[in-house]
């Protein structure tokens, strides 16, 4: 009996722990006055309705849904092709090659960003929205690659050899079955990169200058200072992470119940 | 040439392991050709050859008379059924049959109706609509039958159609796929280990070991004139003395030597309708079937006997 209280006791400091910030965040984002201080003051929509007011915040939305959806079907696209490339055909130096295109798992984000900034200026590359979605895809594209390279088995070989024998060429046999054959695989690549891509900031910071992301335009607007303004945009920012967050373990688990 | 296939000095080389070594055969058309050999044999990649999935290292391929040795799976006129049926698991049951259609660039309606008629022809007029998975294995074997068989090959290629279905399924299915081949006059060529499989389905049975053809004809022939030691011992049991094979029906006891001499019973096992028997001669362990009535017990000193018409020669 006291085993169980005291685990529940830890449970509930470690749930406390991770979440009260981000509670607390979410509560001031609903302030009635001035400052995300206590006391209380509210509910009130008040700062929802000044975020959703604010062209440069609006905007920063936009930037922030375009470049996650523009850059995770790239990335879960070409993560996909390579896979496919490294599970079904003998390639030279395949482990090698594996490595290589999961390596940038393992560095910083900071890291990447740099490196795409100093090669971007001798490129000629203009800091831009579209430098911003080549970073995510190089921090995303790894991601996808390994998801779906883990789907792709030898039973699916042999239901593309199938195909083949069927009268299939190369390109119907992708898209008629080893796609939708990988289908939760590739919507879980999907989402994941759109969730990393959706609350990516220095890579965004680093890449981009007039047109940036809601991240970044958040970041501006906590220079200024606190204010409820500021959680009402933190909190629609986590409240599309929390949907994209579901609709991925969804996906993920139908693919274990098939 | 009216044969179906011929393959004509097929060998396959994996490295430094001859695969097939120099094989040659004929199918002949609407007959049941079974490949039939321990794994290791070849019998697989020999299919794989037919398929085109495996390229032959030196030799020929003809399908209809035409030379395909390096036509590709997707141009032959030949189709598969896998070992793991390989069905499409997105894809409905009348979809999967009517994948070969769409990819000849036949219209939806006549696609399915075409689907439906080679459905009923395996017996699943009613899984039209439904998903792969919610068949049973049998059913998924049918299936991909079905799938196969609906593009009008030339020749069906099974591998090891039945080896996934339990014992008692299996002798139901092959019974079935006798049946359907008769029905749609297709030649097929199918490839297993199991002798009893082979010996019920074939027309023509190919017994391969290490890369070649052991022996082949009528599984009557293969069985009571085998060419090789081999064929002798893996297509049924033998009892090997010197050049000679006899087959376990042809021994009897008698009282006495016999001209097989005495041999002492090591062991009896029931079967049913006959006792499967082991005795111990002077040199040799004699492999016996004997009548089911017949009282017999381990450790009982026997004369046996065969009549001299009745032993094999094989060739030395």
């Amino acid at each position: 009996m006291m085993a169980r209280i005291v685990s529940a006791v830890y449970a509930a400091l470690i749930y406390g722990f991770i979440f009260l910030p981000v509670a607390v965040l979410v509560l001031f984002s609903f302030q009635g006055t001035l400052f995300p201080i206590p006391p209380f003051n509210g509910p009130s929509l008040r700062w929802y309705g000044a975020v959703l007011s604010d062209q440069r915040l609006t905007d920063g939305l936009v930037n922030s849904l375009l470049v996650a959806f523009i850059t995770s079907a790239l990335a879960t696209i070409m993560g996909f092709l390579s896979a496919w490339a490294l599970a079904r055909f003998w390639l030279p130096a395949s482990a090698m090659i594996r490595g290589i295109i999961t390596l940038p798992l393992t560095v910083s984000y900071l890291i990447i960003g740099m490196g795409l900034l100093v090669m971007f200026n001798l490129a000629g590359l203009p800091r831009s929205l579209f430098a911003a979605g080549i970073g995510h895809i190089v921090i995303n594209l790894p991601l996808c690659f390994a998801i779906i390279y883990s789907q792709m088995g030898a039973h699916q070989a042999n239901i593309e050899r199938a195909a083949r024998d069927l009268g299939a060429g190369e390109l119907r046999v992708l898209t008629l079955v080893t796609a939708p054959m990988l289908w939760p695989a590739l919507f879980a690549s999907f989402f994941l990169a759109f969730t990393f891509s959706w609350d990516e900031f220095i890579i965004s910071f680093l890449l981009t200058r007039f047109d940036t992301t809601l991240p970044v335009e958040i970041w501006n607007m906590l220079r200024a200072g606190l204010n409820p303004k500021t959680n009402a945009a933190g909190s629609l920012v986590f409240g599309v992470s929390i949907v994209l967050a579901i609709v991925f373990e969804i996906v993920a688990f139908r693919k274990r119940v098939a | 040439m009216s044969e179906t296939v011929v393959v004509e000095k097929v060998s396959v080389r994996f490295g430094s392991t001859l695969a097939l070594d120099d094989v040659s055969l004929t199918v002949s058309p609407g007959s049941y050709t079974v490949l039939l050999g321990p794994s290791g044999s070849g019998k697989t990649t020999l299919l794989s050859v037919l398929g085109g999935f495996q390229e032959p290292t030196s030799g020929r391929v003809l399908i209809g008379g035409e030379d395909c040795t390096h036509v590709p799976p997707a141009r032959r006129p030949t189709t598969t059924v896998f070992q793991d049926y390989a069905l499409f698991p997105h894809m409905t049951v009348g979809n999967n049959v009517a994948f070969g259609l769409l990819m000849r660039g036949m219209a939806a309606a006549p696609r399915r109706e075409k689907a439906r008629e080679m459905l009923a022809v395996v017996g699943l007029a009613e899984a039209f609509d439904r998903k792969p998975h919610q068949l049973s294995g049998g059913q998924r074997q049918r299936v991909a039958l079905a799938r196969a068989l609906v593009v009008e090959p030339k020749v069906l290629l099974l591998d090891e159609p039945l080896g996934a279905l339990d014992l008692k399924l299996r002798r139901q299915m092959q019974d079935e796929l006798k049946a359907i081949q008769k029905r749609v006059g297709t030649a097929f060529v199918h490839v297993t280990h199991d002798q009893e499989e082979a010996m019920a389905l074939a027309d023509h049975l190919v017994v391969m070991n290490k890369g070649r053809i052991e022996d082949e004809g009528t599984p009557e022939k293969v069985y009571t004139r085998p060419a090789t030691r081999f064929a002798a011992t893996f297509m049924g049991e033998s009892t090997i003395i010197g050049n000679r094979a006899i087959r376990p029906e042809h021994i009897s006891l008698v009282a006495g030597e016999g001209n097989l001499g005495r041999a002492r019973i090591v062991d009896v096992t029931y079967q049913g309708s006959f006792k499967r028997v082991a005795a111990q001669g002077k040199e040799t362990l004699f492999l016996v079937r004997l009548p089911a009535d017949v009282a017999i017990a381990i450790g009982d000193e026997v004369g046996l006997a065969c009549d001299a018409a009745r032993m094999i020669e094989l060739p030395s």
